[in-house]
């Protein structure tokens, strides 16, 4: 395999202009202010633009929306971790020639939209899940969570989901876009009410307004970039399953196959990781792709957790915009995942800035914990 | 008293899983197996999805299992599904290998009575004419 590590660089991210609660917004007009604000932060211009990529929409609607007339379309969407899979296209299409400056936007009126999309009666999932009431992630991840206390001891997992939902918030406090604005103490975990046991209301993502784009562009561009480039060292995806049903192991998402496979590439080990962005949809997702990436072994994600080892001030930065527990989760995620990392290398994120951070480790989690993508960031 | 119209979801058979259905009516729960590695695999499709044979026929299943694992759904999804939370929504490991999704009934729905693990057998609970939904309940 050709080693693409560190041949394209991220010089551009953004959210749209308001995100949260956005009720005179549509999921196109997220995805055009985000795409407008990101490639003024990358110091370019729409006419630059000859790779588009998206999810949930095809880059028909976003590029007639945009004016875009892409050389390289991308629409891949395996749910929430598309976006950070489409940096990974982005690199490969930028070393095979087939675009220079590759556009990753997302919108997603996740709390307003007018209409839902309707789904296909075809799929398994329609016929076999849907009837029962598997519908929407909070109740196909419990299933998860309630597997995993079966083998690794419930009280011990639900003092680690726990952990995750406190510390999630403490850095969402020190984020002026994130949705919540009040501390959540282990009480007020605890004491939140049932959505599906084992989850508790604080076990699950917020439901959001929001759009979010991500400009990638080859090396030799990047360098006359407007701000310092972000440097995409190593990166892999893979999906295993779609409905919950018919996962493999419920306690093991395919970040155990992206997560070593993107730090090979990198040439990197986890000790070497300054900030860890794992995709928050529910506390359970990050205790899992904890040690499906490696940072412990299965089983041990709640002794790895302890003692507020992710908050702010911890020895182990996790999530620092507020994740999508906190901060904000408008349907799917990934992007803002990416664009929190870049700002963190980048040094932008004031009260939350994580000292010395040259190193991030990216990973989004898709569907029924069916999918995952894993970047590996650097700054210069 | 005039029931009430059922408006939950409904699955629209495929023509891979017609058969299905139509036995899930006569209160039978069938499955679809591989000729060749003689495993029996869920949802039904005409591709045995372990070693890629299309020489696959339907086998009767016995309607055992054990509980794989489970949640109680207490905010229901949709306005549909009001009425029945708290609800147990269940994936079952069947005796003959396969894991199906389905709903836990009969049951208290309290994480105190219900056991990942736990013996299940399947009931059938008509929910139209021409639906017939296979649910389980602890066994006997």
């Amino acid at each position: 395999m050709a080693d693409l590590s560190r041949t394209a660089a991220i010089v551009g991210v953004a959210e749209s202009d308001e995100i949260g609660t956005v009720p005179n917004k549509s999921s196109l007009q997220h995805h055009m202010e985000a795409a407008a604000n990101a490639l003024d932060d990358a110091g370019l211009s729409k006419s630059d633009v000859d790779g588009l990529f998206t999810a949930g929409y095809s880059t028909y609607a976003t590029g007639d929306y945009l004016g875009i007339k892409p050389r390289f379309t991308d629409s891949t969407t395996v749910g929430g971790s598309s976006f950070i899979i489409h940096i990974a296209h982005a690199i490969a299409a930028i070393n095979a020639g087939w675009c220079e400056v590759a556009l990753i936007t997302h919108g997603q009126a996740g709390r307003s939209n007018r209409a839902p999309q309707p789904a296909d009666p075809s799929l398994p999932t329609l016929q076999y899940e849907i009837p029962y009431g598997f519908i929407g992630q909070p109740i196909n991840y419990a299933m998860g969570a309630t597997r995993y206390m079966h083998q690794y001891g419930e009280d011990r997992t639900r003092q680690a989901l726990a952990e995750i939902a406190v510390s999630t918030r403490k850095w969402a406090l020190m984020n002026p876009k994130a949705a919540m604005k009040d501390p959540m103490s282990f009480d007020d975990y605890h004491n939140s009410r049932w959505i599906a046991w084992p989850f508790h209301l604080f076990d699950c993502c917020l439901v959001t307004d929001a759009g979010a784009a991500v400009v990638v562009t080859s090396a030799e561009r990047a360098r006359s970039a407007k701000k310092p480039p972000v440097w995409v060292l190593g990166a892999a995806e893979s999906h295993d399953h779609l409905g919950i049903s018919t996962m493999p192991d419920l306690t093991s998402t395919v970040s155990r196959h992206t997560g070593p496979a993107a730090l090979g590439m990198a040439g990197l080990t986890h000790s070497d990781i300054d900030l860890a962005m794992i995709y928050d949809s529910f506390t359970y997702t990050v205790l899992i792709t904890l040690e499906g990436l490696g940072f412990c072994g299965p089983g041990e994600g709640p002794d790895f957790v302890a003692g507020q080892r992710t908050a702010p001030g911890g020895d182990f930065p996790m999530n620092t915009s507020g994740g999508g527990l906190s901060y904000t989760h408008p349907g799917m995620y990934g992007i803002f995942l990416i664009i929190e990392a870049v700002r963190q290398l980048r040094g932008e994120c004031g009260e939350r800035q994580v000292p010395d951070c040259g190193i991030s480790l990216v990973n989004g989690t898709g569907g029924a914990l069916s999918s995952t993508g894993t970047v590996v960031l650097a700054r210069d | 008293m005039t029931q009430q119209p059922y408006s939950k979801p409904l699955p629209t058979p495929q023509p891979e899983s017609d058969f299905y259905w139509e036995k899930t009516r006569e209160h039978e729960l069938w499955l679809r197996s591989c000729n060749d590695c003689n495993q029996a695999y869920f949802y039904p499709r005409d591709l045995c999805p372990d070693c890629f044979s299309r020489n696959t026929t339907w086998v009767q299943a016995s309607g055992r299992g054990t509980l794989h694992t489970f949640a109680i759904v207490h905010r229901a999804p949709t306005p549909a599904f009001r009425d029945d939370a708290p609800f147990v929504v269940a994936i079952v490991d069947l005796e003959e290998g396969p894991r199906m999704p389905t709903n836990l009934v009969d049951v208290e729905p309290d994480p105190s009575a219900i056991h990942v693990g736990m013996p299940v057998e399947v009931v059938f609970d008509d929910v139209t004419e021409e639906i017939t939904l296979p649910k389980f309940k602890p066994a006997g």
